[in-house]
C-alpha cells in the first residue's frame, strides 16, 4: 500500500515539473484554445469550405459537380463582375472621405460650450441607427417625385437626376448615404483622440508661432495617428463589405449599375442558386481583402515591435 | 351477431387509438401577405374541424426567406406539406427527387376532371406532384375616372386602340402606365404578354425552356412592339427606382392611369381609389394568334422525406374540394382551380376568370417558367430596355449568352 502511494506521488511530482517546465508554452495555448476552437469552426472552416465550393457547380441542394477553374473563367467574361469590382473601387476611394470629414466635424465639436454634449450625440446618431434605416431614409430623400431633395430643389429651379434610378448616379447616391454613418463613426474616434492631445505641446507650438493649418498638420495630426489608423481600417473594411445599403436602396440596380461584389455574390447564391459561382466571387473578394489585411497586420506587428 | 359485436369493438378501439395519439401534420408555408395568411389559417382550421384527430403545425415564412429555407428543410428536416408554385419552380425540386408523386390523389379525387386548367402546370412527365389551391389572372388595373377625363369611353382590345388610349392619356397630361421595375418582375409581365400575343404559346414555352435563342428574329419583333410603347412615353419616368408598391402612388394620385399586375394589388389601393379601379385583359396584337394568358398557380406539395404522408394526402384531397377552394380563393382575391367552385362576386375576379376561361393556353410567369439564373439576367435586360430601348441588341446578346451557358448551344 505504502509503495503505491509513493509511486503516485512520484508521478504527480513528475507531471508538475513537466507543467512547470513548459508553463510559458502551455498556459497561452490553454487560454487560446477556446477562442481558437470557435474561430476554426465558424471562420476558418467556412472559408476553406467556401473556397472548395468555388470549384464546383452546385445549386444549394443536390449533387455538386466539380468544374475546376471554370467559375473563375466565367468571372473574367462577366461584365457584371467587372462593374461590381469597379464600383467597389469607387466605394473604397470615396469612403476615404469619411475620416477626413470626421476629423473636421470632430475639430468643430471639440469645444466647451453649453449643450455641446447634446450636439455631439446628435452627430453620432446616424451610426447608432441601423444601416437599413439609413438606406431607406436616403432612398426617400432621393425619390424624384415625392422626395425631400426634389421638394426642396424644385422651387429653386434645380432638377436633380433620378439618383437611384439612373445608372450613372446610383452608386454615388448609395455612397453618400453610407458616408453619413461612417463620418459619425470616424468623428467619435477623433473626438476621443483629441481628448488625449497634449495641451502643453499645443501651448508650446503656439508660443513658437504655429497656428491654423500648420498647427493642425504638424502638431495635432501626428498625435492623432492612432485614431487615424483605426479610422482608416474601419472605413476600408466598411467600403469592401458594403452590402446592406446596396441591398435596401437599389438591389444592385438599375440593371446592375450599382452592384458591388458582396451583393453580386448574394444575388448569385440566393436568387440564381449558383452557389459555386457565388463562392468564386466570395473568394475573389476575400483575396482583395487579404491584401489589405496583410498590410494591416504588418503595420500592427511593426508598431508592437517598436513599442517593445 | 357476434361478428357485429367484434366489429363494433374493433371500430371503437381503432377510434380510441387514433384519438389517443393525435396525428401531427407539419406544414411550412410562404403565404406571408395578410390575405394569404388569413386564407391559410382558415383552411387549416376547417381541415382540423373535419379531421379532429389531426393536429396541423403551421410554420409561416416570408416569401424570400422561404425560397432559401426550402432548400435546407426539404433535405434535412422535411415537413409533411409545403406551399409552392406549379410549373418550372416545382419541376426543379421534382428533378432533384424531393417532391412526392401525388397522382393517386388526383385519380382518387377525380381532379383531372375538376381541375383541367392546372393539370399541365402540376405535371412532370405525365405525373402530378402537387395540388393547386389558387391561381390568378394578370391584366390591366385602370382608373375609370382618369380614362373618362381623357375622353376614353372604351377599354382597348387591340394594339392600335391601346396606342390610341396612351396618346389620349398623354394628351390629357396623364402618364398611361405606372410600373415599378426595381423588383424586376413587373417588367417580365409585359414581356410575357407581348411574346404570347405576338408569337403564341408554343414559341413562348420553347423560349422559356431554352430551345430558342434570344437573338431570334421573333424575339426582336417583341421588343420592337414594346419599343413603340417606350417611345410613345407610356411608362412613368424613373420606374427603375421604385418597387412595385412604390409605383402605386402615381395611380392613387391620378398621375398615371394603368398598371399591368395581378389581383394582389387590389387590396393595396386606398378605399376611395379602389372604387374607380376597373380591369381589362391585355389587348390582342396579332388576330391570328390565340388568347394565351399568364396564370401563376399556387399549390400544395408533399416532400419525399415527409413523415406523415398519409395525412398530408388527406389534406391535399380536402384542399381540392370545390367548397373549400371557393372559400380559400375568395379570401386570397384569386381564382379557384376547381371548376365546381364558385368565383368571388367582384369585378376583378369575374373579369380575370372570364379571360382565363377564354384562354387557349396558359403559362405560369416569366420567373416561374424559366431557369432562375436566366430569369434574373432576362429581367434585368427588360429593365434596361425600358430605359434604353436603343441598346436592345447588346441586351439580347447578353441574355442569349446566359441562355447558352445554361441550356447549351442550339
Amino acid at each position: 500500500m505504502a509503495e503505491i502511494t509513493i509511486m503516485t506521488d512520484h508521478r504527480a511530482e513528475r507531471s508538475v515539473t513537466f507543467f512547470r517546465k513548459h508553463k510559458l508554452l502551455i498556459m497561452p495555448l490553454v487560454f487560446i484554445a477556446p477562442a481558437f476552437a470557435m474561430f476554426s469552426i465558424f471562420v476558418i472552416y467556412p472559408i476553406i469550405q467556401s473556397i472548395a465550393l468555388s470549384f464546383t457547380e452546385w445549386q444549394g441542394i443536390g449533387p455538386k459537380k466539380w468544374v475546376g477553374f471554370n467559375n473563375y473563367r466565367l468571372l473574367l467574361d462577366d461584365p457584371v463582375f467587372w462593374k461590381s469590382l469597379v464600383n467597389n473601387i469607387y466605394w473604397l476611394v470615396f469612403f476615404l472621405l469619411a475620416p477626413v470629414l470626421g476629423l473636421f466635424v470632430a475639430l468643430f465639436l471639440n469645444q466647451n460650450v453649453y449643450g455641446i454634449r447634446l450636439v455631439k450625440s446628435l452627430f453620432f446618431f446616424p451610426f447608432v441607427v441601423s444601416q437599413i434605416v439609413v438606406g431607406l431614409v436616403f432612398a426617400w430623400f432621393y425619390d424624384p417625385a415625392f422626395g425631400l431633395l426634389a421638394t426642396l430643389l424644385d422651387p429653386l429651379g434645380v432638377s436633380l437626376p433620378p439618383i437611384l434610378a439612373d445608372e450613372n448616379w446610383a452608386t454615388f447616391g448609395i455612397i453618400v448615404a453610407g458616408l453619413w454613418p461612417q463620418t459619425a463613426y470616424c468623428m467619435i474616434l477623433y473626438l476621443t483622440g483629441l481628448n488625449s492631445v497634449n495641451p502643453e505641446m499645443i501651448e508650446a507650438a503656439r508660443l513658437d508661432g504655429a497656428k491654423g493649418w500648420r498647427l493642425l498638420v504638424k502638431i495635432i495630426l501626428p498625435q492623432l495617428k492612432a485614431a487615424t489608423f483605426i479610422a482608416l481600417v474601419v472605413t476600408v473594411i466598411g467600403a469592401l463589405r458594403s452590402f446592406d445599403l446596396v441591398a435596401i436602396m437599389t438591389e444592385g440596380g438599375p440593371y446592375n449599375s450599382s452592384n458591388v461584389l458582396a451583393y453580386y455574390m448574394y444575388d448569385n447564391a440566393i436568387f440564381r442558386y449558383r452557389m459555386g459561382y457565388a463562392s468564386a466571387i466570395a473568394t475573389v473578394l476575400f483575396l482583395i481583402m487579404n491584401v489589405y489585411i496583410v498590410w494591416f497586420l504588418m503595420r500592427l506587428n511593426k508598431n508592437e515591435k517598436g513599442a517593445r | 351477431m357476434r361478428h357485429f359485436k367484434t366489429a363494433v369493438c374493433a371500430v371503437a378501439l381503432a377510434a380510441f387509438a387514433t384519438t389517443a395519439s393525435a396525428r401531427d401534420l407539419v406544414m411550412n408555408a410562404n403565404t406571408s401577405d395578410p390575405a394569404q395568411k388569413q386564407a391559410m389559417e382558415d383552411l387549416i382550421a376547417d381541415f382540423e374541424a373535419a379531421y379532429p384527430d389531426i393536429d396541423v403545425k403551421f410554420n409561416l415564412y416570408d416569401h424570400e426567406a422561404f425560397k432559401t429555407a426550402m432548400r435546407n428543410f426539404l433535405v434535412s428536416d422535411a415537413p409533411d406539406l409545403i406551399t409552392w408554385n406549379a410549373g418550372n419552380r416545382m419541376k426543379v425540386f421534382v428533378d432533384l427527387g424531393l417532391l412526392e408523386d401525388v397522382s393517386d390523389v388526383w385519380k382518387a379525387e377525380g381532379l383531372y376532371e375538376s381541375m383541367p386548367a392546372v393539370v399541365g402546370a402540376s405535371s412532370v412527365d405525365g405525373k402530378q406532384y402537387g395540388v393547386p389551391y389558387a391561381y390568378y389572372a394578370w391584366g390591366f388595373y385602370y382608373r375609370k375616372d382618369l380614362f373618362e377625363k381623357a375622353g376614353i369611353t372604351e377599354t382597348p382590345t387591340n394594339w392600335e386602340e391601346f396606342l390610341e388610349v396612351g396618346a389620349q392619356l398623354n394628351a390629357a397630361g396623364i402618364t398611361p402606365v405606372t410600373i415599378g421595375t426595381k423588383n424586376l418582375w413587373p417588367a417580365a409581365g409585359w414581356f410575357d404578354f407581348l411574346n404570347l400575343r405576338i408569337n403564341g404559346v408554343e414559341f413562348h414555352a420553347d423560349l422559356m425552356d431554352g430551345r430558342v435563342a434570344y437573338t431570334d428574329e421573333r424575339v426582336k419583333n417583341v421588343f420592337e412592339k414594346w419599343g413603340e410603347l417606350v417611345k410613345a412615353d407610356f411608362y412613368i419616368d424613373n420606374h427603375a427606382g421604385y418597387s412595385f408598391q412604390e409605383a402605386l402612388p402615381f395611380m392613387n394620385q391620378g398621375e398615371a392611369a394603368m398598371y399591368l399586375l395581378a389581383p394582389f394589388i387590389v387590396s393595396m389601393f386606398p378605399e376611395d381609389v379602389r372604387k374607380q379601379v376597373e380591369w381589362f385583359p391585355f389587348p390582342t396584337i396579332d388576330p391570328e394568334v390565340g388568347i394565351y394568358e399568364d396564370a401563376p398557380t399556387d399549390s400544395f406539395h408533399i416532400p419525399v422525406n415527409a413523415k406523415n404522408k398519409e395525412d398530408a394526402r388527406l389534406f391535399l384531397a380536402f384542399a381540392a374540394q370545390a367548397d373549400v377552394q371557393t372559400k380559400t380563393a375568395a379570401t386570397l382575391d384569386m381564382l379557384p382551380p376547381n371548376v365546381n367552385a364558385s368565383v368571388k362576386d367582384d369585378r376583378f375576379a369575374k373579369g380575370g376568370f372570364a379571360q382565363l376561361s377564354k384562354a387557349d393556353g396558359i403559362m405560369q410567369f416569366y420567373d416561374r417558367d424559366t431557369d432562375p439564373a436566366l430569369a434574373r439576367v432576362g429581367m434585368q435586360g427588360f429593365q434596361e430596355f425600358l430605359k434604353n430601348p436603343d441598346r436592345i441588341d447588346q441586351i439580347l446578346e447578353r441574355i442569349e449568352s446566359e441562355r447558352a451557358r445554361i441550356y447549351g448551344g442550339l
